[in-house]
């Protein structure tokens, strides 16, 4: 059959709109020859809900909440982002400390966020012992977050002009314990995902990015770092606390296996960034400041400052999986005139197109979840699902990609 | 990998020397953060819209931009589109948010597409087309990316004019109610908790008793009662 190539013909698998890699949905086509990837497509937009379209129907004081839902897991980084744009447009000053809450809380969802990562990709490569340790590990700093914030998910700390509620004093051994506790657990982590063989024979030269694509395609967090673009917004344009702290953007290397841009390189980015993120508390907690947390306590006060506001302003904060930026324009009004939210897997979506050709079939679930894609943040529009599609299930894809692990292993 | 990096205000310099007239407004904001007060800056650039290209292969030239995203806003007779990117980035603190901000006239929404230089806004300029209703002049995938197939064809959602949503496309959840083509639920209403209520007029008709029993005994007295 293969001599006559011309006759060869190739075919297509669509996945999804359910996710192959993860809960959330997303539409594949992909053009098989055999059991390679020709070439690839997708349709996002599976999970559109009108976020940016209510938020210009709304004041920023509650579109701060609203920002909380627009990701169940970085739900931080979109309060802290439209937070910081709308305060340069009103001349918001922000406490002192309010700025070290702030970094301490993105921190934690950090290390949740890569940590759930973890599991995820041993999951998808049948490695689920793994998968199990890493979601306990996960849940430390859950209760930590839920601790200080109230909350596990949908924090609702931020506020415009600063955070809603402080650090006591009792709470700042609770915060060294979960400190301590990852610490510890650090040097197990390493050994576990990067010594391990079967994660090693399934994530190396796997699913590569290059340099000039990573450049070219705008990628960011993780996904551009493993493939050696220096960008990080914590370092490039601090903000928040980071300005007073030592952040520089994690690149593969730190391992000293190079730069391959493959999926192993970003469980390398993502494992050391924990680490990172764990630094970086403990560089807050010995700078903290003493003081307010909050611009003025009256949320009428902050809403008619708001409601004066009249210009634009864009902002950035390195969200675990990457760049999540906000762009407001302001006319004098309660609701604003403009808001664009861009989500990090926005910027990390064309970069599966490059990734997934030439690849197998059962290599697809780790390479689509090694970006990390988190679809609710990246489609916001109303939706409405239509007809039936042929579809691989995720169980089906999942269970191809553990008998390759199996095959590899034997 | 070490980069050329200039000021600000060096950037917004060879910008004017090299479009002068064609930029109708250049500010650069300055904003600080932390203790420290880190300034970070961005510049916005009001450019005419035949010379986006020349002005992202200019800033190309002086490093390679990433391209955060492409927003757009409906301002009446025209749509802006800001091409939001940055530039120096990978050094602390050396990053330079760059905005261009182009005009485009409703009278004829057209605007070239950057993803020669920038292969990344293509993603960027599918949004743009179905959000807005601008046409990307040589645009490589011209396709739908969020809205669904169904979608009505003419109907841009960040319009704010009679293309953009209309009120009857709008599901007001509250007011949907419970689909009726289904059971109605097990769930008894809740009847139970006004007896409860029927009780508490009942402990506070002896009074007298509260001045010598304390509180926890006072709640026991009225249960003995329904009890005998």
């Amino acid at each position: 059959m293969s001599e006559d190539g011309k006759k060869k013909a190739s075919y297509n698998v669509p996945i999804g709109p359910i996710h192959p890699a993860l809960k959330e949905p997303c539409l594949f086509n992909f053009k098989m020859n055999g059991e390679v990837v020709e070439e690839a497509d997708f349709a996002p937009g599976q999970a559109h809900r009108a976020i940016e379209w209510m938020g210009m129907r709304r004041n920023p004081v509650q579109i701060v909440h609203l920002t909380d839902r627009i990701c169940g897991i970085c739900g931080v980084s979109h309060t802290l982002t439209f937070a910081r744009c709308v305060e340069q447009i009103a001349e918001i000053e922000v406490p002192e400390r309010g700025h070290y809450v702030r970094t301490i809380i993105a921190e934690y969802e950090r290390i949740q966020s890569h940590l759930l990562w973890a599991g995820v990709a041993a999951h998808e490569l049948g490695f689920d012992t793994l998968f199990h340790l890493c979601w306990r590990i996960r849940e430390e700093s859950m209760d930590v977050i839920e601790y200080l914030t109230g909350n596990r998910v949908n924090y609702a700390i931020i506020q415009v002009g600063g955070v809603r509620r402080d650090f006591t004093e009792d709470q700042f051994p609770r915060i060294e314990k979960s400190l301590k506790y990852y610490e510890d657990l650090v040097g197990k982590m390493l050994k576990l995902f990067l010594e391990d063989k079967t994660i090693s024979l399934r994530s190396k030269d796997c699913g590569v990015l290059s340099y000039d694509d990573a450049l070219q395609l705008c990628c960011v967090g993780p996904t551009t770092r493993a493939s050696g673009v220096n960008m990080d917004v914590r370092q490039d344009a601090p903000y928040a606390a980071y300005g007073d702290i030592d952040v520089t953007a994690v690149l593969p290397d730190v391992y000293g296996g190079g730069i391959n841009g493959d999926v192993y390189d970003r469980i390398v980015v993502r494992l050391f960034e924990v680490v990172q993120s764990v630094g970086i508390i403990r560089q807050c907690l010995d700078q903290m400041p003493v003081g307010e947390v909050l611009w003025e306590k009256k949320y009428p006060k902050i809403l008619a400052a708001c409601k004066k506001a009249v210009g634009e302003a864009s902002a950035s904060v390195e969200a675990p999986r990457g760049e999540c930026f906000h762009y407001v324009r302001m006319n004098g009004k309660p609701e604003p005139e403009a808001w664009k939210v861009k989500a990090s897997t926005y910027s990390n979506q064309l970069a599966w197109l490059k990734m997934v050709t030439g690849e197998q079939l059962a290599d697809l679930p780790i390479i689509v979840a090694s970006i990390d894609p988190c679809m609710s943040c990246t489609d916001r529009v109303a939706v409405v699902r239509n007809g039936k599609r042929d579809v691989l299930t995720k169980e089906e894809l999942h269970r191809l990609s553990v008998e390759k692990t199996r095959r590899l292993m034997q | 990998m070490t980069k050329n990096v200039i000021s600000p205000q060096q950037v917004a310099d060879t910008l004017t020397q090299k479009f002068g007239d064609g930029i109708s407004k250049l500010t650069i904001k300055e904003w600080a953060e932390g203790s420290k007060k880190t300034k970070t800056y961005s510049i916005w650039v009001y450019l005419d819209r035949s010379l986006l290209k020349d002005a992202i292969r200019h800033i190309a030239s002086l490093d390679f931009p990433h391209l955060s995203v492409i927003s757009g806003v409906d301002c009446g007779d025209h749509i802006d589109l800001l091409y939001q990117m940055s530039i120096f980035f990978g050094m602390k603190n050396s990053e330079i948010k760059l905005a261009l901000v182009v005009p485009v006239p409703k009278d004829d929404l057209t605007i070239p597409t950057i993803s020669d230089i920038i292969p990344g806004a293509a993603y960027g300029e599918r949004e743009k087309q179905e959000m807005l209703g601008v046409e990307v002049v040589n645009i490589p995938d011209g396709r739908r990316l969020f809205l669904p197939a169904d979608f009505p064809e003419g109907v841009y959602p960040w319009r704010k004019d009679e293309s953009g949503i209309t009120p009857d496309m709008v599901k007001e959840l509250y007011k949907v109610g419970r689909p009726t083509d289904r059971p109605v639920p097990v769930v008894k209403p809740k009847e139970k908790k006004k007896p409860v209520k029927k009780e508490t007029p009942a402990k506070e008709k002896t009074p007298a008793g509260e001045n010598v029993v304390p509180e926890p005994v006072a709640e026991e007295k009225p249960e003995v009662k329904n009890d005998e």
